[in-house]
Formats: C-alpha cells, sequence, structure tokens
C-alpha cells in the first residue's frame, strides 16, 4: 500500500484511540489551553486577567464556526496547491528535463 | 499552547513581544527578498501558510483525556527557514487572537516565540543536522516537525512557569505541573504532525520538484 495511505491512517489512528481508551467517560477532553488557565488560577488565585479578548464569538456553535473556516481555508489552498501541481501536463514533467533547463539558466 | 489573553503579567507581555519582534521583521524581510528573487515559489509560500491554518485549527483529542492541538510550522521550517515561518505563524495566531478569542494581543508576543519562534528554530537545526547526517529527507522532516511541536509546547509551559511560579516549589515546580498539561498532551499529537509533513513533502517531491529544488532541498543532481 502507499506509504502516504499508512501515515494518514496512523494520524486517524492516534486520534482516536485516546477516544477508545478513555471510553468509559472518565475523561472530558476539555483543552489543554484551559487546564493551563485552571492551574493558573490554582497556583495564584487572585490573579486578574488585566485585559479580556476585545471581541469573543458569542457561542460555542460560532466558534465552531469559525476554527471550521480556518481549516477550511487552509485545506483549500493546500487542495489547489496540489490540484494545480499535479496537472501540469506530463509532456513538461519527464524527470530530469525540467531541472536540467533550470540549471543550465543559471 | 495558547496563553489566553490578559494571563501574563504586563511586564512578561512586554519583554515577549520584543524578544519577538526583532525574529518577525526579519522574516518579513526574508519574504520580501524571497518573492522577488524566486517568484515561482510564491504559491508554495502560500500553501505553507495554509497548512499552519490548518494544523492549528485541529483540536485532537490526546491520551491524557485533553485536546490540543499541533503547530503546522514544520512544513515551512523545512521549506523556507524560521524567520520567514515566524511571519507565518504570527499571521495564524492573529487570525485565532481576533476572531476565535484564543491566544490575545496581550499575549501575542509570548505564543509568537513559542509556536512561531522556538518551534521552527528547532524544526529547522533538526532537518539540517539529520539530512547533513546522511538520512533521507522522510526521517529529517518527520523529527524536524515533530519535535519542533513538542518543543512549541515546552516553551509555553515554561514561559506560564516563569510567570506563575509555584508557592512551593517556585519555577521548577510550576514547571513541572504546566509541562504535565502540555507537554504530555502533545507527544501522540506531535507523531500525527510529524506524519502529516511527510505526507506533504512526499507529494511535493512528486509534484513539485521544481520548487523543491530552487529551495535547494533537492539537489538538482538527486531531483
Amino acid at each position: 500500500m502507499n506509504k502516504n495511505v499508512v501515515m494518514i491512517l496512523a494520524v486517524v489512528a492516534l486520534a482516536i484511540l485516546p477516544l477508545v481508551l478513555h471510553h468509559g467517560g472518565d475523561a472530558e477532553f476539555s483543552g489543554a489551553d484551559g487546564q493551563a488557565e485552571e492551574l493558573i488560577t490554582e497556583i495564584q488565585p487572585d490573579y486578574e486577567p488585566w485585559f479580556t479578548a476585545i471581541w469573543e464569538p458569542p457561542s460555542g456553535e460560532i466558534e465552531s464556526l469559525l476554527f471550521a473556516l480556518q481549516a477550511a481555508l487552509g485545506a483549500g489552498l493546500v487542495g489547489f496547491y496540489f490540484g494545480r501541481r499535479s496537472a501540469t501536463p506530463k509532456n513538461q514533467e519527464p524527470d530530469a528535463h525540467p531541472l536540467a533547463a533550470k540549471h543550465a539558466q543559471h | 499552547m495558547h496563553i489566553m489573553e490578559g494571563y501574563l503579567p504586563a511586564s512578561h507581555a512586554i519583554a515577549w513581544g520584543a524578544v519577538s519582534a526583532p525574529f518577525v521583521l526579519y522574516g518579513a524581510h526574508r519574504i520580501t527578498k524571497l518573492v522577488r528573487e524566486k517568484p515561482e515559489v510564491k504559491l508554495l509560500l502560500g500553501a505553507s501558510g495554509a497548512f499552519v491554518f490548518v494544523l492549528s485549527a485541529l483540536k485532537i483529542p490526546s491520551v491524557t483525556g485533553s485536546c490540543s492541538h499541533p503547530t503546522g510550522t514544520g512544513l515551512s521550517s523545512v521549506l523556507f527557514g524560521p524567520t520567514v515561518t515566524a511571519v507565518l505563524g504570527t499571521i495564524v495566531l492573529l487570525f485565532q487572537a481576533l476572531l476565535l478569542a484564543h491566544g490575545g494581543i496581550t499575549t501575542l508576543g509570548a505564543n509568537v516565540f513559542s509556536m512561531a519562534i522556538v518551534g521552527p528554530f528547532v524544526a529547522y537545526f533538526l532537518y539540517r543536522s539529520i539530512t547533513k547526517a546522511g538520512f533521507g529527507l522522510s526521517i529529517a522532516v518527520f523529527f524536524a516537525a515533530c519535535l519542533g511541536d513538542i518543543a512549541t509546547y515546552v516553551t509555553t509551559a515554561l514561559q506560564l512557569s516563569i510567570a506563575f511560579p509555584d508557592p512551593v516549589g517556585g519555577v521548577g515546580g510550576a514547571a513541572v505541573k504546566f509541562l504535565g498539561i502540555f507537554a504530555f498532551t502533545q507527544i501522540p499529537l506531535a507523531i500525527s504532525e510529524g506524519l502529516l509533513t511527510v505526507v506533504v513533502v512526499n507529494l511535493l517531491q512528486k509534484y513539485s520538484r521544481k520548487e523543491l529544488s530552487l529551495l535547494n532541498i533537492l539537489s538538482p543532481k538527486a531531483a
């Protein structure tokens, strides 16, 4: 099987494994950033954040929307890149040829 | 690894901003130069920035029972070097600070330092040393991306422990606690990040040899 497919399957397995390990509902899967915030409050209970976010997503739904947008924009551009490159006509892709030409220009 | 808005004392926030700014400014200068000298790699630069965008949006469950996200900075560190990556990472962190209330403006300097400077420098250094030692590109890219990711999270933990030393254990005691949250959670995610970065570099070797040789990732001979 293609090496890339194997690696992608490994990534998927690594993401699913924690859900299986904590199957009994003994884990909240809260964000590490939030846990760090709790720890700060524990270490220094009187610490008051001195600045608050200028704008916050009004709800968890909107936050998910924006995260999805971030991922979609990124994935879209990466996909666009490979789409363009892999669509190069075959006759421009023989192995050494374009590179040899490039080399000769210098 | 996002230190939240207002969660660093002002003096720390300013200090991290001052430390990070020169890297980002130099990176911006490098990008201008790169785009002028090698306009062919412009689209790849955009795609590398986009890779940071995707990966840092993915909050993935970890074996510790909490969620965290990869950084995606290893790819552009290998391709374009760490200071160019500092600029790409800063753009993503700004997006998240302004639109998602993830991280913040006051903590931007500290977050840029961990995700867009330390991680990329570690990644770049590992990539260079591992390829120089004669190992293949995939091995070098895997360890660069994986350990660069870990380095980012270790940095965040240390930044927080300097700002919030443990009343009993001091900075070291706090570091143990913060590392407990960030570093262990990150291990499987860092492995995922290493694998995904290798997949992208494999695809680049297949479809983007010209850019890779322009960036001296593949020598024209090996390509």
